[in-house]
Formats: C-alpha cells, structure tokens, sequence
C-alpha cells in the first residue's frame, strides 16, 4: 500500500468515525429493548444519560465524514501522478474498482448522517421522546453502511499499486515489465475511456436484462459507473439542461407551496432527492463545461481546485445541504400525528424547507450566472 | 401548587447497598407559603427538597406542577392541562422548568470559586440566553437589595459567611423564581444571622414566592412567618401542623 | 436563534475563564499536544517539499534516457546507438552523457562526476559542487586532485563553484571536461554513459520508448515521468513510515488526552456539580468541553504548525533529515523552499486533532451526567 499522508489521515478518521457509530448503535440496541420513559429506575435514568453520548458522537461523525468526503477527493487528486494516465482525482479514482464506490457511500453516509441528526433535533423537541425507537432502528441500520465504507475505502487503498520502476532491471517499456500493454491502454485519459466502453457495450448489444444483470455485478466495480459516465455524456445537452431546470422549478414551487401553505410537502421532499441527482448528472453533464470551457472535460472533482475558483465548494456544499434539509423534511412527515411533536415539528419541517430553498438557490444562481456570463456557449444559451 | 403522590425515591437499587431515601410521601404544597421539612439529618428530607425542587426524578410515584405557577417563559408553559406532570420528563425539559421556577440555597452554599461575586450571581441565567446586558443590570440590582452593590467584584473567598449566604440568596432570585428552596440554611450562621435569614424569607412571601426549607434547627421552623412545618422520619412523613 | 448565540457566548466566556483559572493543568497538555503537532507537520511538510524539489529538479531532466544492460547490468553504451536513435520519427536529438561516480577516500565520499552538455570547462579545469567545497576545503582557483583508473594522480585547478540553487543534485557534483573524463576514467572513446533523448509529442514516448527497445534490444529506455513518479512514491513512502513511526507518539498522546480528560480534579467535579444543580443542562457541560477542546485545540494546533514551519523551512528539518533524506554522507545545507498548502494543514488537522477530540468525547460526557442533586447529597 502507498504510505501517503494522506492516505494514512483517511484511514484513522474512518477508523474513528467507524468505531463511534458502532460503539452508538451497540447502546442503540439497549435502548430500543429496555426504553421506558415512565420508570423512575436507575437503568432508565442512565439510558437516558447515554443518549446524550451517542448526540455527541453522531454530531462529530457527520462532521468528520464531511472532512473525510473533501479529503478523500483531495488525495486522489494528489495521487494522480503515480498513476499512468491518471490525469486527475477522477483517473485516480478509477485505478481500481473500490475508488467511486468507497466516494458514493461517503456521500450516503453524509447524508444518512444528517438525516439521522435532523430526527434526533426533532425527538428533542418533545418531552417524551416519541421517536426514540425509530431514531435507534435507523443508526443501526447507518451502522453496517459506515462499516462497509470504511472497509471498501482501505480495499481501494490496499489494491492500488503506483506505475513505478520497482525493478533496477525493468522499466514500463521493457519486455521484462508485464502488463505493457495494459500500462499502454492506461493512458488513455478520462473521456476517451468512456467512449472506449460505450463502443464496447454497443457493439455487444446487451439485452436490457443482461445490462441490468451486469449494472448489479458491477455496482462494486467500476463498470456501472462507467456505463452511467457513457449515459451521461451521450445525453444530449438540451435534455439534461429541460430535466435540471424542471426538477428545479417543481422543487421551488412545491417548496413555496408548503411553506406557504403547509401542502405539497412530501411531494417537496420527493422533488428535493430528485434534483440532487438530476444536478449531480448535470454537473457532469453540461454544468462542468461551462467552468472549464471545454467540451469535453467533464470531470466534477476539478472545479474543487484553485485554478477554478474553488468553486465547487459553494456548489457541492450547498447541494448537500439541500438535500439533506430537503429530504429532513419528508423523513418528518410520518411523525406529524404525534401529539408531543404538534408544537413544535411543523416549524422545524418549514425551517428545514425554507433552508433547502435557499441552498439549491444558491446552487442555481451559481450555475446559471456562470452559464449566463461566460462566452464559452454549448449552442443552446 | 406542588402534589406529590406515593413518591419513593432509592438509591444503589438491586445491590447490596440499597436504600430508599423517600418511601412513600404524599404532599400538597401551597402556593405563597413557608413550610418548613422538619427532621433529624438522614431523614431524607434533602431528598424530598431535591424530588419537589424537580431535580431529582422519583423511582416510583408522580408529582404534578400547578401549569400556572410555573416561572416565565420556557418550554410547556403553554398547554391546556392546568397540570403537568414531571415525573418522566426528559432532562432537558425538567431543567428548564427548574431554572425558571425554582431558586436553590444551598446547605453548603455551593458558590463557584476563583470568580467573583457578581459572576456568581449571573451564572443561573447564562443557560437561558438573555441578552447580556439585560441579566447583568438585574444582577447587580439584586446585590443591591442585598446591600451587596459595592462586593459584585470581590472573590466569593472573601467574603463573610453572612455575606456569602447573602450572594447564594440573590444567585437563587436570579431568575425570578416563585420558589425558593433553602436546604439546612442556618447550618453555618449565628443566631443573628439566622433571624436576618427569616426576614429575607419574610421579605420574599410577601412578594407572592413561595418557600420550602428544610432545617432541624428550632429558629427556623419556629419562627412566625412560617405556615406549615411537616416533620420527616426515615423518608416517611410523621407529622404536619400549621 | 439570538438567544442561542447569547448562550454559546456566556458559556464561552464562562469556559475561557475556566481555563485560565487552572492554568497549570492545561500548559502540560498544550506542550504535548503541541509537540506532537510539530512531530507529524515536521515531517509532512518535510517530505512533501522534497517531492516538490525533487519534481522541480527533474523538470530539467531529459524526457527520456536510454541505457545500456548486460546480463542485467548496467554498462557502458555505444555512441553510435546515438545516431540510429535519433532517426526515429519523432525524435528531435539524442545525445551521449558522459557521468559516473568518483569515490574519494579522502572524505569517504561519493562525487558524481559529470562532462555538461553545454559550455564545459577547459582541459584541466573543473567546477565543483558546494559540498565538495566545503569537504576538502577547497575554492577557486585552489587545485584539488583525483586519483585515476590507471592509478596516476591528476590535478585540476577549481574553476569555479556550482551556484547552490538546487543542492540537493549539485552539492557533490563535479563539472570536467570529455577528454579529462575519459582520462581519468580510462573510458573508451566510443561509449557513453547513457543517451539523453528529446521527443517533438509527449505523447509518443511510449512508441518511441518501444521502438528504441525493439531495434535496439540490449537497451532499456527510462521516461522521465516514470522517474518523477518514482520518487514521490519514494518520499511518500519514507514520509508515510516516519509517520506509521510516529503514530506511537500519537497513540501516547491520545491516551494522555483521555487521561487527563477523565481526571477531574475534585474542585472541577465540584463545580460542574454546582453548575448542573443552579440550572445548567447536560448538554451545556457537554458544551463547555467542547469549547474547552477547541480553544486547546486550537492554540497547540497553530503552536506546533508553526514550529513545524520554522524547523523544516528555516532550521532545515535537523532533527528528521538523516532518516528522511539519507543517500549520500555528504549532507547538503540547503534552504527547502517553504511549501505548505491547506491540503497538507487538513492531513495534519485529521490526525491531530482529530483523534484527539476523540478522546475527549467520552470523559467530557461522563463529566457532564453528574446528577443535580449530587451537590446537595454530599
């Protein structure tokens, strides 16, 4: 394995965020079995005790994993330069098959993350702890997901092997080097691979069934990802800007509509997960472009650089926080009969809109004065 | 204002060192009135005052809150019931109701040291979030009815030991609470000072608070103002006069 | 919400004066958890700007290099290898290098003794590394002598010395002429070390590093980005082991954070029990700890950063050099171009501080559930 720092910071947090969230979900099940809100007992006094540890715990695990998120991106970028072909962190990411899917459920545990943390504010609210049980049921599910993360992050780790002389004898181009020609066809850079495996998949023309078998089998691996990159980028630009921008407006209006009126709000909640994938797809889309003014650079991870702006700070941060606030306040939904919570859930819910509003505006305003602004122009603005 | 029904109270339950401190108590305390929990120490009633005061919760029993009595502001002051029950409210809940309705003296005073009297004093509202400027005015105008005005500087180590007592009885009025709560209050002052304590209290039923001591000491339970003393033994009541 | 800004802020005033009032305790922890900030930034920013050197020095290297082998050795290659691989298609030049180590009994010394390929020094001059200067204390115009391969003593006059922008190549280097070269070394007039190689398209080298193996099959070419790669990894690799190295210094200072965080003083326990019974929740103890974590956090952490910064990029990195660098006994002073980027301030962020809130979670809340009434019992 390459003993880069960075590497080794990675795996110590996930390590640590690892151990707090099963060390929380080991009290999760105790109290899931033994809660009992109306007994006096010591053993119900010091449950609710360790509550108060496992907020604790959860608040700095979604902070760490949001750390670790912009970490992992920034090591594989740095990491870019041992690898052949790697132009940056999206070849390095690709140098095995752990890399996006170790990036994905980092993702989802964020976001699992957050959610879990929105429940817990609204339990607090009321004074009988009306979703302690759930609350626990759904750490322990977050539980197995982190662990997987953490497993699957040291697996890319551990598979990666740099493109260096390891031998004083051989070289890349010696004949003595196996794999030559394989180091060749690594060279090939970010785009072109994918337009290599969408000649690959047409030529063979699947059947829908075998494509989904394969998409299946190759969720651990690379290759979904990289029938999804194809799908992306034959996608004609037109249709991916009328699916962002509608999904959009269905967020806004819907959003509007709840906070206004107090209706549409799972119909909100829906619309705000649904723009979070529709606006990662248009990211690698079209949005991407319009930054680097290329047609074919694509990559999502370069907008995180200097050279940019910093840009995709603004933009993932404010993506994620709409999302997490967005979907909060449909996870809330099936909470709105309880009667401790009648005070005090529905302002939480339009808080939370009003805050997903604001964030995927944010992201918006980013993007289309970028698109509005610059002379690069894709023949549609 | 205050019920308690059948409240027991243990402690190290299930080992060997097992005990109830309350075994059994209930009581209906009044508003705008003394009383006094009279009784030997080891009586439980420290207990008692800790069970009523809403900082400890009860192992069996329920005590009930007169909605109407509570102190401003906080969480379930509004609601239909006229009572609310507290047994099994959650921490944060009981707390915020503790701090806006119930003010505490301490036997030992319990001031902090290393900071200075009217830090002291302040310290009971930081929780609540009032605008700093706001609190600090109210402190030093408390002091000040304690002829304290010209100590808020001093470090509580120098302090005399009535005007210690003086300092925990203006931190306990900082929130403006309907109830004081003093625990064995003249156990480290001089008669002199004891009379001065019972006037304060006097002072204080006459604003509209209510009072709830617990002393064994004859000055205290004997003297005029107050209205009920109930004696405690072995965590059991054994007598009530008023 | 403005009331929850007012309350961080009495608590945090509150926890300032807290800490100031213990002060005694809290030093200690800030010199250790300092210290161990130094420890990982020292050599984090070490090797990584010797990377950063290492990448900058090579960008002067020929794109590609073509040696010789026999039998899996390294030999000597013919200069007319040259020519046919400068008929390449897409090769601009390739030109023989003469260079080769000199060990030098006298300081016990390696010297890498080079004919440049542009301006060489006359017959019977050289141009010597600082390094070198300083060992066998020598200058301009002084003479300093080799001993041949044919075992004759020669003189060279010192020309002049290599300006020490990169030490880290030149430092025991020695600039000599071909005929002297040959001399001294008693090397055949038709070889050469290896073949310096420039390409028009980066992108072919791998075709022409292919067809050099193919039409000439006892050569191996070697792509200076393959170099570049090599010795991140390289430094990369001493940096991660001196840090697996010093993750025993961290796992000490972790359980010493742990320990100190659960040894509440009685005056402590005392005053939290206090706080817990006028009013103060479970959570705002837990929150008073936490700005505690930050506030020590925060000053070891830019305490030992800047240390960190000062002994690498103006104290040279004394204590770590000899592990991090070592090839060659002739040590180079040189200044390391200060570089630091927020990419390496995270890294060391993650396993500082990090693992030290860690530790400090548990004992803060154990500190916090003192039960109100605790105060009054005792």
């Amino acid at each position: 394995m390459i003993l880069h720092p960075g590497i080794i910071a990675l795996l110590l947090v996930s390590f640590l965020v690892t151990g707090m969230i099963l060390y929380s979900s080991f009290f999760g099940v105790r109290i899931i079995k033994r809660w009992d809100l109306q007994s006096g007992s010591e053993e119900q006094l010091a449950l609710e005790r360790r509550t108060y540890l496992i907020s604790t715990l959860l608040s700095y695990a979604l902070l760490f994993q949001i750390g670790s998120l912009v970490l992992y991106v920034y090591t594989a970028d740095s990491l870019h330069s041992l690898f052949t072909g790697a132009m940056c962190a999206a070849g390095t990411l690709n140098v095995d098959p752990y890399g996006y899917p170790a990036l994905l459920l980092k993702i989802l545990n964020f976001i699992l993350a957050g959610l879990w943390l929105i429940i817990n504010y609204a339990d607090n609210q009321a004074y009988d702890y009306p979703l302690i049980r759930k609350k626990y049921t759904l750490l322990i599910i977050i539980a197995p997901l982190i662990a997987t993360e953490s497993i699957v992050q040291l697996l890319y780790f551990l598979q990666m092997k740099a493109d260096v002389i390891t031998s004083c004898c051989g070289s890349l181009f010696s004949p003595y080097r196996e794999g030559m020609s394989a180091a060749l066809v690594s060279i090939i850079p970010f785009q072109t691979a994918m337009t290599e495996s969408l000649a690959q998949t047409l030529k063979t023309a699947p059947s829908t069934s075998a494509l989904i078998l394969s998409c299946c089998e190759g969720v651990f691996t690379g290759e979904a990802l990289a029938l999804i990159m194809t799908i992306v980028t034959a996608l004609p630009v037109q249709t991916a800007m009328a699916g962002f921008y509608l999904t959009l407006a269905m967020t806004f209006v819907s959003g509007l509509l709840y906070l206004l009126r107090g209706k549409a709000g799972l119909i909100f909640s829906f619309a705000s997960g649904l723009f979070f994938l529709v606006a990662c797809i248009s990211v690698l889309s079209f949005i991407s472009l319009y930054f680097y003014e290329l047609p074919t650079h694509r990559c999502p991870f370069c907008l995180l650089q200097k050279e940019y702006g910093y840009v995709g700070y603004p933009l993932y941060a404010s993506l994620l926080t709409g999302v997490v606030s967005g979907l909060g306040v449909g996870v809330l939904r099936p909470f709105a009969g309880v009667a401790s919570l009648s005070g005090s859930l529905p302002l939480i819910r339009k808080r939370l809109t009003l805050l997903c509003l604001i964030s995927y505006f944010l992201f918006a305003g980013i993007v289309i004065y970028r698109m509005v602004s610059t002379d690069f122009t894709l023949g549609v603005l | 204002m205050i019920k308690l029904l059948n409240v027991r109270k243990g402690f190290n339950l299930g080992r060997p060192s097992e005990f109830m401190a309350v075994s059994g108590v209930t009581l209906a305390l009044e508003a705008n009135r003394v009383t006094v929990l009279k009784g030997p120490s080891g009586s439980g009633k420290t207990t008692l005052l800790s069970l009523i005061g809403c900082m400890a919760r009860p192992t069996a029993g329920r005590i009930t809150l007169l909605r109407s009595q509570l102190g401003g502001g906080g969480p379930l002051k509004s609601g239909e019931a006229a009572e609310i029950e507290v047994t099994s409210l959650p921490e944060r809940f009981l707390t915020g109701i503790r701090s806006r309705t119930f003010g505490f003296i301490f036997q030992q005073l319990n001031l902090i040291k290393g900071i200075s009297v009217l830090e002291n004093v302040l310290l009971p509202a930081y929780p609540l979030g009032e605008k700093h400027g706001v609190v600090r005015a109210r402190a030093e105008a408390l002091l000040d009815t304690f002829g304290l005005g010209d100590r808020t500087s001093a470090r509580v180590e120098w302090l005399s030991g009535g005007e210690a007592q003086r300092v925990a009885m203006a931190r306990a009025l900082m929130n403006d609470p309907p109830v004081i709560i003093a625990d064995e209050p003249t156990a480290h002052l001089d008669s002199k000072l004891s009379v001065e304590f019972m006037d304060i209290i006097s002072r204080l039923k006459d604003e509209g608070r209510t009072a709830i001591i617990a002393s064994h000491d004859p000055l205290v339970y004997g003297a005029g103002m107050v209205d009920r003393v109930i004696a405690v033994r072995d965590g059991m009541i054994e007598g009530d006069e008023t | 919400m403005a009331s929850w800004i007012e309350k961080q802020r009495s608590i945090m005033d509150f926890t300032v004066s807290s800490l100031l009032r213990r002060k005694g305790k809290n030093i200690a922890l800030l010199l250790v958890y300092a210290l161990v900030v130094f420890l990982l930034g020292s050599a984090l920013f070490f090797t990584q700007a010797m990377k950063r050197e290492a990448a900058l020095i090579l960008q002067d290297a020929p794109e590609m290099v073509v040696q010789r082998l026999q039998g899996g050795r390294y030999d000597p290659i013919p200069v007319a290898y040259a020519e046919k691989i400068s008929n390449i298609r897409g090769v601009i030049s390739a030109g023989p290098r003469l260079w080769g180590y000199y060990f030098d009994s006298h300081v016990g010394a390696n010297y890498t003794i080079m004919v440049p390929p542009a301006n060489p020094p006359s017959r019977g001059r050289i141009i010597i590394g600082n390094g070198i200067a300083r060992s066998r204390s020598v200058a301009r115009r002084h003479i300093m002598s080799l001993r041949g391969y044919d075992g004759l003593i020669r003189n060279y006059t010192v020309a002049g010395t290599i300006p020490s922008a990169s030490e880290l190549v030149s430092a025991d280097l020695v600039l000599i002429a071909e005929a002297d070269y040959r001399e001294l070394f008693q090397f055949p007039a038709a070889l050469a070390t290896d073949i310096a190689v420039a390409v028009r398209n980066q992108r072919e080298l791998p075709t022409i590093a292919h067809k050099v193996v193919a039409m000439l099959p006892d050569t191996r070419p070697i792509i200076r980005e393959e170099m570049v790669r090599t010795y991140n990894a390289v430094f990369d690799w001493r940096g991660g082991m001196v840090m697996v190295l010093l993750i025993a210094a961290l796992a000490a200072f972790v359980i010493f954070a742990w320990d100190k965080a659960s040894g509440l003083s009685a005056e402590e326990k005392r005053e939290i029990g206090i706080l817990k019974a006028i009013g103060w929740e479970t959570s705002d103890i837990i929150t008073i700890k936490t700005y505690e974590g930050l506030f020590v956090s925060f000053f070891s952490f830019s305490g030992g950063l800047l240390a960190a910064y000062l002994h690498v990029f103006f104290g040279s990195a004394f204590l770590f050099a000899p592990a991090l660098k070592g090839w060659s006994t002739l040590y180079p002073d040189f200044r390391i171009t200060p570089f630091v980027d927020p990419y390496q301030v995270a890294i060391l962020f993650c396993l500082t501080v990090v693992p030290y809130t860690v530790a400090t979670i548990v004992p803060s809340w154990r500190a916090a559930i003192v039960d109100p009434d605790a105060v009054m019992r005792s």
